[in-house]
């Protein structure tokens, strides 16, 4: 396959960047999204220009880290996967591919296509926990039971990667998706209970300050979001802080 | 320097406890005044880092990657041992030790695998507190599936991404003590080398990965929990950025190295599918509960196959060879890792593979698909004999146990593994071998511990399924915070590290001059070429068969392909800013040191043992030979280049386990 990249280059945070124009040739439909990228890079580096920057690590769609936006949508035109896990199979020869970084005020460009997400973390820390400490004398795991359909629907939350492409598909940039499945894993376990009050103002606290939106459901993060995190979360996050401020 | 493994005294049922009872303790009010830093925030390093933050030291934890809950424990799949019990089957303790020193091919140490065992109870309820949604039955239990090399059900899991779980259980941890602030999380920060100050480790040098600012971070002890080192090979199941560089630092500063040669090729990996392949993908190994390996009897029928002129669903049963039932009828599917390995790759040598390459084999859910279809008819008081209902009820189980490996598998080959048998082949997954620790994981370096994948300790010569999720979190959550107070009862007067000493400059230096010559070195050669070349290397001849004759090539072949990397190697941009090829090279540069011990290590271990295998050293059915004389620790000291290490052994005594002949049939 032959196509034609249209990738943002930006320095750094400080630098404006801007769309440049890589024709690529010989691309096999079996290589992944980022391995053609590979290929793209290493033809960078022998011409002694700067490869193009991107986050990856796992490569198998659980890390979170890979973060593009190709032709308008988070993570490409496949759906319930990661960038890494896009092939490229579903594109046709002679292709124009624009690819774009996770676009939001709470995600600023580090460099390329690259974006700071340290934001998801510090909602995290304001309440994305139990409190227990490892003493090696908790109770018994089979102590409480959980029914079956509890503990699924709270592994169903939990998939959650964190990848953000949640936020970058939002016309709000809202994380309220990102925020609902912490929220909602907690909320179903029993474990969860004693904190849930503070967790989710605590945490919903965190993710108004760090310049996220709000969410006007349009649905679109359920769609774009490759572990299908339902929006149901939303509800339940919000109906967690109705709680809340009713106590 | 003698190795001393400081196993405490007693049977070995009580040592752990007795030992527990005897350290020194920190009181609470020290324990504010005494830093930690832990590299590496996966399932390890991001237990051990919120447990030594509760008990109240102040920790600075590292990581490469922009988020410690993306560090690749995330990416472990199946499950994780522990001996409840719950299913009755007459798990204990002592099973669960019995079977990771047996899997071990009896080259673990007994005491660090018993503690191994007693633990991992604990860890499974203290997940369970911290909300971790394992997968529990109708009726609110805890549920489990059996894994390779055993014969009861003690996996606990969580669909097909229980480190995930686990790893952002212990992520949530750290989360709850970075909010208090007893951990300062450094992200996106590699470190770069250890700095000794009068004989004990004081700290790290760092390189912040998006401004490249060179750093000095000073504490009272550093714990490495960065992970194995299985990307020396290239291509493995290690996520991109996994890297040996934190644990060779410490090697180079005095921390001897063990097992080099220990290396892990999982049985159950997508097939490589071209030269553009920059990583495999691991299927996991629950699978083998319900899928059965096979290739096909006839060679020619293979040869049909690979040219794609027969499809594997028009071979009949009679010429299908399940080669591990046949060869393992006890076990069979289920057999250990290395054993499965081998196996199929013995089929593929012989001809026998099945795809264009010729290396990969079947693993086949048809009949699996039958099973619980007639089981669920049954059930459901349906027609029993209607093939289809049971295909559609199947479907349904396989789906709700595998679904989310089989839409992986179907994204990255292409092909429906409902319809037809998924092709597999062995990948490099994990590193047995690491840095030589005593029962306290403690390194040949005072103030020095390592823990999870880095350190050697506890799967011997090839690790079981779901082990290295429970050693990752037994060290992290329940051993080393205990242990590491014994070495810092000394520190309580110590008062703050300085940064300023000849030590911390000297290290910086050091690191800022390799830094500068990846980034003046006018090459012509990218570093994926040499760490390509590399991996070619290792997988050809220090894989999962390895001779003398090839392991000496080995050697020279790595050590010029060295050489020409230092004067070749070209990376573009500059040091003050985020480039990732610059942190590749100094990664690239480590294996390339690694990959030569590790050949060293698998030439002077004349015996077949585990994942290493050496063709000079089989029984006559093809099977792996180990010798009594070789029943040791290769650790190795550091002595300038890698062919100068010289070698200590640790000499490991069996007493309350039988060494036998390790045998699945």
């Amino acid at each position: 396959m032959n196509l034609t990249l249209q990738i943002w280059r930006q320095k750094n945070a400080k630098t404006k960047g801007k769309i440049v124009e890589y024709p690529i040739k010989d691309i096999s439909p079996d290589m992944s999204f980022l391995e053609m990228l590979d290929v793209l890079n290493s033809q960078l580096i022998t011409l002694g220009e700067e490869p193009v920057a991107f986050d990856h690590d796992c490569r198998e769609g659980i890390c979170g880290s890979c973060s593009l936006y190709i032709n308008g949508e988070a993570h490409g035109p496949d759906r319930r996967v990661t960038t890494c896990q896009l092939h490229m199979r579903k594109f046709k020869d002679g292709d124009t591919i624009f690819i774009e970084p996770f676009r939001a005020k709470a995600f600023p460009v580090i460099k390329d296509l690259i974006v700071d997400r340290s934001a998801f973390d510090r909602i995290q820390h304001a309440g994305g926990f139990i409190s227990v400490n490892t003493s090696g004398n908790t109770q018994d795991g089979n102590a409480i039971p959980i029914s079956k359909h509890d503990a699924d629907t709270a592994m169903d939350a939990a998939t959650c990667i964190g990848c953000g492409a949640c936020v970058a598909t939002c016309k709000n940039s809202s994380a309220m998706l990102f925020v609902g499945a912490k929220v909602s894993q907690y909320a179903l376990l029993p474990q969860g209970q004693v904190e849930a009050t503070n967790r989710v103002e605590n945490m919903v606290a965190q993710m108004d300050l760090e310049g996220f939106g709000n969410c006007t459901n349009t649905g679109a993060c359920e769609i774009e979001c490759p572990k299908g995190i339902s929006l149901e979360n939303i509800a339940r996050m919000n109906r967690e802080l109705m709680k809340a401020s009713l106590k | 320097m003698a190795l001393d493994s400081k196993i405490p005294e007693g049977p070995l049922a009580d040592k752990w406890t007795t030992h527990k009872n005897n350290i020194d303790l920190v009181n609470p009010a020290n324990k504010r005044l005494i830093d930690v830093i832990v590299v590496g925030t996966g399932l390890a390093g991001g237990s051990a880092a919120a447990t030594l933050a509760e008990l109240g030291y102040n920790v600075k934890a590292f990581c490469f990657q922009d988020s410690p809950r993306r560090a690749h424990s995330i990416a472990a799949q199946g499950g994780i041992n522990a001996a409840k019990n719950y299913q009755g089957d007459g798990d204990s303790t002592y099973r669960l030790f019995y079977d990771t020193v047996k899997g071990g091919d009896y080259r673990s140490r007994e005491a660090n695998v018993h503690r191994l065992a007693e633990v991992s109870t604990n860890i499974i309820d203290q997940c369970v507190a911290q909300g971790v949604p394992f997968a529990r039955d109708y009726g609110g239990l805890l549920d489990n599936r059996s894994f390779g090399g055993v014969l009861v059900s003690r996996t606990f899991y969580a669909k097909g991404q229980t480190g995930q779980q686990l790893l952002l259980g212990a992520y949530s941890a750290m989360n709850r003590q970075i909010g208090r602030g007893k951990i300062k999380m450094y992200n996106r920060h590699e470190m770069l080398d250890v700095v000794i100050v009068d004989g004990k480790a004081r700290g790290i040098i760092t390189r912040n990965l998006v401004t490249g600012e060179i750093e000095r971070h000073s504490a009272h002890a550093v714990v490495l929990g960065s992970g194995g080192y299985g990307n020396v090979f290239y291509l493995s199941t290690n996520a991109m950025g996994s890297n040996v560089t934190a644990a060779w630092k410490a090697h180079k500063r005095g921390a001897y190295f063990a097992n080099p040669c220990y290396t892990q090729i999982h049985p159950t990996c997508i097939p490589v599918s071209g030269d553009h392949q920059s990583k495999l993908t691991l299927m996991s190994e629950s699978l083998r509960n319900d899928g059965r390996i096979w290739v096909p009897k006839k060679l020619e029928d293979a040869k049909a196959i690979q040219n794609k002129t027969l499809k594997p669903t028009e071979i009949t049963e009679e010429n299908r060879d399940y080669f591990l039932e046949r060869r393992y009828p006890a076990f069979g599917n289920l057999v250990p890792r290395d054993v499965a390995s081998r196996a199929a790759k013995e089929r593929c040598d012989a001809g026998f593979g099945v795809n264009a390459t010729g290396e990969a084999v079947f693993l086949d859910f048809a009949a699996a698909i039958i099973r619980y279809g007639k089981e669920q008819a049954h059930i459901k008081g349906l027609d029993e004999n209607d093939t289809e209902i049971i295909d559609k009820l199947g479907k349904d189980i396989v789906k709700s146990k595998y679904g989310n490996l089989f839409q992986m598998y179907e994204k990255i080959v292409d092909e429906n593994p409902y319809e037809t048998p998924m092709m597999i082949y062995p990948a490099v997954h994990y590193t047995m071998g690491g840095i030589w620790v005593d029962y306290n994981l403690q390194t040949t370096v005072p103030g020095l511990f390592a823990i999870g994948e880095a350190n050697f300790s506890d799967h011997g010569a090839n690790r079981l399924g779901a082990s290295a999720l429970m050693q990752g979190l037994a060290d992290g959550y329940f051993v080393l915070p205990y242990t590491i107070g014994n070495y810092l009862s000394d520190d309580i007067r110590t008062g703050p590290i300085s940064t300023d000493s000849k030590e911390f400059e000297e290290a910086e230096a050091n690191v800022k001059k390799q830094v500068n010559h990846f980034i003046q070195n006018n090459g012509s050669k990218s570093v994926d070429y040499f760490h390509k070349k590399l991996g070619k290397i290792m997988w050809n001849k220090c894989g999962m068969a390895r001779n003398e004759k090839d392991l000496k090539d080995a050697i020279r072949e790595i050590s010029e392909l060295r050489n020409e990397f230092w004067k070749e190697v070209k990376v573009p941009g500059e040091s003050n800013e985020f480039n990732e090829e610059l942190a590749k090279a100094g990664r690239v540069a480590d294996f390339l040191e690694l990959g030569e011990l590790f050949a060293k290590d698998a030439l002077v271990r004349e015996e077949s043992a585990g994942g290493h295998f050496r063709e000079e050293y089989q029984t006559k059915e093809g099977e792996a030979q180990r010798r009594k004389e070789f029943q040791f620790v290769s650790a190795w000291e550091y002595n300038g280049e890698p062919k100068d290490a010289k070698l200590h052994k640790e000499n490991l005594t069996y007493k309350n386990i039988e060494v036998k002949e390790r045998s699945y049939k």
